[in-house]
């Protein structure tokens, strides 16, 4: 990992608290010209042997950092495909402990991918916020997104988050210098004053959710995107991703013109729940898929990853079209 | 007091002082302010919301000292509700817990008679004219028993707004005639056909509405819990229910009641009531919780018998959860009363010691419902039947340990009647097998909509 040149990228880089996945944004930007894509599925989907084969794929097809999914009975930022989703793993048995056990597995595949868990805060609370951010850290996490919980309710988290080093990547250290990153959301709705707190609070990147509403694949990306991520720098974050409604590669483009790295959720976990999708028949739980269909779906979702990572990598003038992507086609 | 060159004192007796000022400077009970109650309470939501949340809180405060806005809702509780709502003496109720001793006078808060049957329209009057204020012209809800969702779309179309209710689908089933109530009133429901299906789904739903309109739509939360001002402004809306209760039994008897009953789903009936009663340390209160099919089967909504704190729906709680923090399913009879979480105060008072929760089943509910039916000619909603089975079992059980009233006179117990039962006939016809086979029996199928 070189990171010979992150301290020096532009004026604020010294202040902001990058941590891990701050550092491999800083790297890509410097040395790449081009945004992360940042690939979200949960754990347990459609079981947790599988999706550990899932994230695997969208290792292989080249996603730059995953955000990994807590299943959660109550998930009220979260649009019909990933409560679908959720609720399959849930129903698959899926536990907390499994979330730390996929998470090892896929650090050790992985070592150069950061890995944020993104979870609602129940769980958390209920397993002990100290206890969470440690067995996160053991397990090579890099942190955490919290889509329900903001700073003002979060002094438990910031304190655990301290404590603990997050890793394996770019941004890790021993001794525990950046701690784990705590990504906390923006949303076009956030006042000034807000945006600075948040952008003050977060650690690795801020998110930014680029429409009002929950996730799932949009036909446009808000246009109070680029806007609200101009609107986070300026208060103090200085990198921010964007998530929420980003489907496509030409959106991920779009995106990644302005953005420090692009977030798809929905998009790539309706690769994997096939004709058990709401408002369809379902003919099973989707657990019970077989290993054709299995194997189909992975190759669906192979192949939109590959697609939106080309799409980052096309994303600013003159930058990375050359860089050759995985087996992408 | 700690002068300089007194010696430091150690971290338990600092704490102490540090309570003991607190508390001087503390507001009374009553008057208590969000975020947070004590260790519960809070914000825990999308940021998307929060600034919905601060202009709500900030047009609240506006709002409450504003006389246009209060003079508006007085005017509208007394010519539209019809408040203030009786209290009524109930002695043929009554004699069921006395016991051997002087008894009981039992005194029912007749929230049953507000127009649209509840007390819920108190709460959601207060909100709807808030809405007017900020300028939003639709309004969102979530309902489990139709109770909450027949107020708001009836205010809805009081002051001329949109109205969209949630509803889980099996409360949608469960309750069908109130499905027809609120479309009658204009309203659009939208059955839940996800997760358990009931109000903790409703809420989830509405929630994922208000992120994506907030700009438009304001969330007409039913209870008192949800993210901060919901619980505290809700309480404030139904802080009437106790405040004239107070002092119409101050006028009847001329003392303060021994006891304070309520039934407690999210908990805003019972807080309304409390409320006025928090700083009178004599009055002992009780909130009754659904026991459902009894706490050891595993199928009820007691969250202080069975739960433990957690966040649900914005709001630090008492929590029915597994070990991973996942929500478990509630059980009960009463739809208003099936939700896993309860009202963050609620939470603090029980921790406080200032209130008792207990469970009540299913079963002690119904035959609660049932004696009040036939002893007093009035139906309850089966909610309020958990308050009054709740009454019964306190009464015999202070009058078994000699308890009175001053001067030996009997005990006193307000119990408020939160909703009348109208829409639980159906259910009650089937507990009690009231119908004659056939006929009858088909058509009640029919009208719930299972043949």
């Amino acid at each position: 990992m070189s990171q010979g040149t992150a301290g020096t990228a532009t004026g604020t880089a010294t202040t902001w608290p990058r941590g891990v996945t701050g550092e491999l944004l800083a790297r890509l930007r410097d040395e790449e010209d081009r945004p992360a894509l940042g690939g979200y599925l949960p754990v347990g989907f459609p079981t947790p042997a599988r999706s550990v084969e899932a994230l695997k794929t969208m290792v292989d097809h080249g996603v730059d950092m995953i955000e990994l999914g807590v299943p959660y009975t109550d998930p009220v930022l979260d649009g019909p495909v990933v409560q679908a989703a959720a609720q399959g793993a849930l129903d698959a048995g899926t536990r907390l402990s499994d979330v730390f056990e996929v998470l090892a597995e896929l650090t050790a595949y992985a070592p150069q991918v950061p890995v944020v868990v993104m979870t609602y805060w129940n769980p958390v609370l209920r397993y002990g916020v100290d206890r969470f951010a440690r067995d996160l850290a053991a397990a090579g996490g890099a942190g955490l997104i919290t889509p329900d919980l903001v700073p003002d309710e979060g002094a438990d988290w910031l304190a655990a988050s301290d404590a603990h080093a997050g890793g394996p990547g770019p941004g890790s250290t021993a001794d525990g210098a950046p701690g784990l990153d705590r990504v906390f959301l923006v949303a076009p709705s956030s006042t000034p004053e807000r945006l600075r707190l948040t952008a003050g609070a977060s650690r690795g990147f801020v998110y930014a959710t680029s429409v009002m509403g929950v996730t799932g694949a949009r036909a446009t990306v808000g246009d109070r995107a680029e806007q609200l991520v101009a609107d986070t720098r300026a208060a103090g974050a200085e990198m921010v991703c964007v998530g929420l409604g980003v489907s496509t590669a030409a959106q991920a483009r779009e995106v990644g013109r302005y953005a420090d790295g692009v977030i798809v959720g929905s998009a790539l976990v309706r690769t994997l729940l096939g004709e058990s999708m709401p408002g369809h028949a379902v003919p099973g739980p989707p657990h019970e898929v077989d290993d054709d269909e299995w194997a189909a779906r992975l190759g669906r979702l192979g192949a939109l990853t590959a697609e939106l990572a080309e799409g980052v990598r096309t994303a600013r003038a003159g930058s990375g079209a050359d860089t050759p992507v995985g087996d992408a086609s | 007091m700690i002068r300089e060159g007194d010696p430091v004192p150690d971290q338990p007796v600092r704490d102490a002082l540090t309570e003991t000022l607190a508390h001087q400077v503390a507001e009374r009970l009553a008057d208590v302010q969000g975020p947070y109650f004590g260790a519960f309470g809070g914000r825990f939501v999308p940021e998307a919301l929060i600034a919905a949340l601060d202009e709500l809180e900030t047009e609240y405060r506006k709002a409450l000292g504003d006389p246009a806005f209060t003079d508006e809702l007085a005017r509208l509780h007394r010519e539209y509700t019809g408040r203030p709502s009786p209290l009524t003496e109930v002695p043929r109720f009554a004699a069921h817990c006395g016991g051997d001793g002087a008894g009981a006078r039992v005194f029912l808060k007749r929230e049953d008679l507000n127009h649209t049957g509840s007390h819920k329209i108190n709460n959601v009057l207060g909100q709807a004219l808030l809405v007017r204020r900020m300028g939003k012209h639709r309004v969102i809800a979530e309902t489990g028993a139709g109770q909450h969702g027949v107020a708001t779309a009836t205010a809805a179309a009081l002051l001329g707004l949109e109205c969209v209710v949630y509803m889980g689908e099996e409360d949608t089933r469960r309750q069908a005639l109130n499905v027809a109530r609120m479309r009658l009133l204009g309203a659009e429901v939208v059955p839940v056909k996800i997760g358990s299906r009931t109000l903790k789904d409703a809420i989830n739903e509405a929630l994922r509405d208000w992120v994506a309109n907030v700009d438009t739509t304001h969330y007409v939360l039913g209870t008192v819990t949800g993210p901060h001002p919901f619980p505290e402004m809700v309480r404030e809306f139904h802080r009437i229910i106790g405040d004239e209760a107070r002092e119409q039994l101050l006028e009847r008897t001329g003392r303060l009641p021994d006891v304070v009953a309520a039934c407690v789903g999210g908990g805003s009936n019972a807080l309304g009531l409390f409320n006025a009663f928090l700083d009178d340390d004599g009055v002992a209160l009780y909130g009754f919780e659904a026991g459902g099919e009894g706490i050891e089967t595993g199928r009820h909504a007691a969250r202080f018998s069975g739960g433990a704190p957690g966040v649900l729906h914005g709001a630090r709680s008492y929590l029915l959860q597994d070990d991973d923090g996942q929500t478990l399913p509630s059980h009960s009879v009463s739809a208003g009363l099936d939700y896993p979480s309860v009202g963050p105060a609620h939470s603090w008072l029980h921790d406080l010691g200032r209130a008792t929760y207990e469970p009540v089943t299913d079963d002690e509910a119904m035959e609660a419902f049932r004696l009040l039916c036939e002893t007093e000619g009035i139906i309850p909603a089966i909610e309020s039947a958990h308050a009054l089975a709740g009454a019964l079992r306190v009464g015999r059980r202070l009058s078994e340990e000699g308890r009175t009233g001053p001067d030996g006179g009997p005990l006193s117990i307000v119990v408020n009647l939160s909703g009348r039962g109208d829409k639980d006939v159906a259910t009650a016809a089937r507990w009690f097998g009231l119908l004659d086979e056939g006929v009858a029996a088909q058509e009640l199928e029919r009208q719930e909509g299972r043949g």
